[in-house]
């Protein structure tokens, strides 16, 4: 139930807000469905759903396993190997998002190709990239916590059943350590999902740079900001929905 | 293990423990908390680094034992709660000795029936009692083979009236002749199975006897006191 009251709630403040304004400061026109121009500006920004989506997703994938081996080596017995880990992670949560994804953008084709490597990098993989390596030092940190709230006595039983190291941590440490990393990994999505909205600054077709362009044209700026927000809780709200379940399937198991 | 020390920083655990265990031997160590019996314990399953000092357990060093040779049981059992009775047992001999499924299957349930619980074999360990728990920790070890059992205060975790129950699977262990070292204050246990009991005390082994003089006529004063205080109730 929670989850229909906040929009319901948005709504009713936004309709009152309607109802009050004077005459022509609402001009829902522009993107009524029922209209054949609305409809053509309606599809034209829903269209957008497709690269955000597909943005987040990668990003979010690229990031669990840039994550899983930076946590790693935070295990590591020496310190020289440890080190490796705080620097990454230091590094790059100091880093804010949209001057990583300039550099990204503009400046990492320049270093690959000083390397010999002539790739250019679209908005796409622009994009991805950033944000996989930005959210990567969070994962890192989350991955790093949860394996580390297992309690140390399963390393030793496993030791002493003679297992290497690496497989304590696969079949003993990682399984129990995926249900407290699951819930704040996905809620770490959601923060992807909601920066993924920088990736419209170096021209991604996503969501907010198809809401820029129409603004553009159609000069209603009220009417379209107000639905690609709604666009956005929309996408949020089904990630909510995800991990609430996840986190009852979760707590469920842990009881048995 | 001959002349062992330990330091944690500067504080010292271990004051130079020399102990002779021999093949087939069983050992009990007591004394009060802090006096360092689990270090000794810890440092022979390889938990533990030393700074001075040799541990040879068949003239091998500790860390060139072979995997699972020296089995340990603790006092919070440390089962893997992600997993069946059946799939704890069955994990060592699979990934450690690369033992087939059906083979580790089998000598997985050969235990189970030795500690006295095959019918548990599909739950979770949170669904076992404490002392089913620790019999299947038991079970574990011996899944390895293993040529030394350690036990770290394994009752000490236990309602008392599943005590004897682990007991009882300890017992049945020493007649078949394992290689046992125990810290455990069951000094009942201590009487009817052990050849013979270190008593610690601040990081020293002050004293070791077989049981019947240690508990009729101990040595040291620390020693009789500690008794006098752990027998009287």
């Amino acid at each position: 139930m929670k989850t229909v009251r906040l929009p319901l709630a948005l709504l009713s403040l936004m309709a009152l807000a309607a109802c009050s304004a004077p005459p022509g400061t609402w001009g829902w026109y522009v993107i009524d469905p029922s209209t054949p121009s609305g409809w053509t500006n309606v599809k034209f920004l829903l269209r957008g759903f497709s690269s955000t989506i597909q943005i987040s997703v990668l990003a979010a994938a690229a990031s669990i396993i840039i994550g899983l081996f930076v946590a790693l080596p935070a295990f590591a017995q020496s310190r020289w190997l440890r080190l490796p880990n705080r620097i990454y992670v230091e590094f790059i949560r100091a880093i804010p998002l949209l001057p990583m994804l300039f550099w990204v953008f503009y400046g990492l084709p320049v270093v690959l190709r000083s390397m010999g490597m002539n790739l250019s990098i679209d908005p796409f993989w622009g994009a991805v990239i950033t944000l996989a390596l930005s959210d990567s030092a969070f994962t890192a940190e989350i991955f790093r916590s949860g394996i580390q709230a297992v309690p140390r006595g399963q390393a030793e039983a496993a030791r002493t059943i003679g297992l290497t190291r690496a497989q304590a941590m696969r079949y003993v440490i990682l399984p129990q350590a995926v249900r407290r990393i699951l819930p704040p990994l996905a809620n770490q999505f959601i923060y992807i999902v909601k920066m993924s909205a920088f990736a419209s600054v170096i021209g991604m077709e996503e969501l907010t740079r198809r809401a820029n362009e129409l603004v553009v044209t159609e000069y209603r700026p009220l009417e379209i900001y107000t639905l690609l927000i709604f666009e956005y809780l929309l996408l949020v709200l089904i990630i909510s929905a995800g991990v609430r379940w996840l986190e009852r399937k979760m707590g469920a198991d842990e009881s048995r | 293990m001959a002349h062992v020390s330990k330091w944690y920083d500067d504080f010292q655990v271990l004051r130079d423990i020399t102990l002779d265990v021999d093949h087939g031997e069983k050992l009990v160590i007591c004394g009060p908390s802090g006096s360092g019996k689990s270090t000794v314990v810890r440092l022979l399953a390889g938990l533990e680094t030393h700074q001075e000092g040799t541990i040879r357990l068949h003239g091998e060093p500790v860390d060139a034992q072979g995997r699972g040779d020296v089995g340990m049981v603790f006092q919070q059992f440390n089962l893997f709660p992600h997993l069946s009775v059946l799939d704890n047992l069955m994990l060592g001999p699979m990934r450690a000795l690369g033992m087939p499924k059906l083979d580790a299957h089998d000598r997985a349930m050969a235990y189970l029936e030795r500690v006295r619980i095959p019918e548990q074999a599909g739950k979770r360990p949170g669904q076992l009692s404490g002392g089913q728990q620790q019999r299947v920790a038991i079970a574990r070890s011996l899944c390895m083979d293993p040529k030394l059992m350690l036990f770290d205060e394994p009752t000490s975790a236990l309602d008392p009236e599943m005590i004897a129950e682990v007991l009882e699977v300890m017992e049945d262990l020493a007649r078949d002749g394992m290689t046992m070292i125990c810290v455990t204050h069951e000094m009942g246990f201590a009487r009817r199975v052990a050849d013979r009991i270190a008593f610690m005390d601040a990081g020293e082994i002050v004293e070791v006897e077989p049981p019947d003089i240690a508990f009729a006529a101990p040595k040291s004063e620390r020693f009789a006191q500690f008794l006098d205080k752990i027998l009287k109730h």
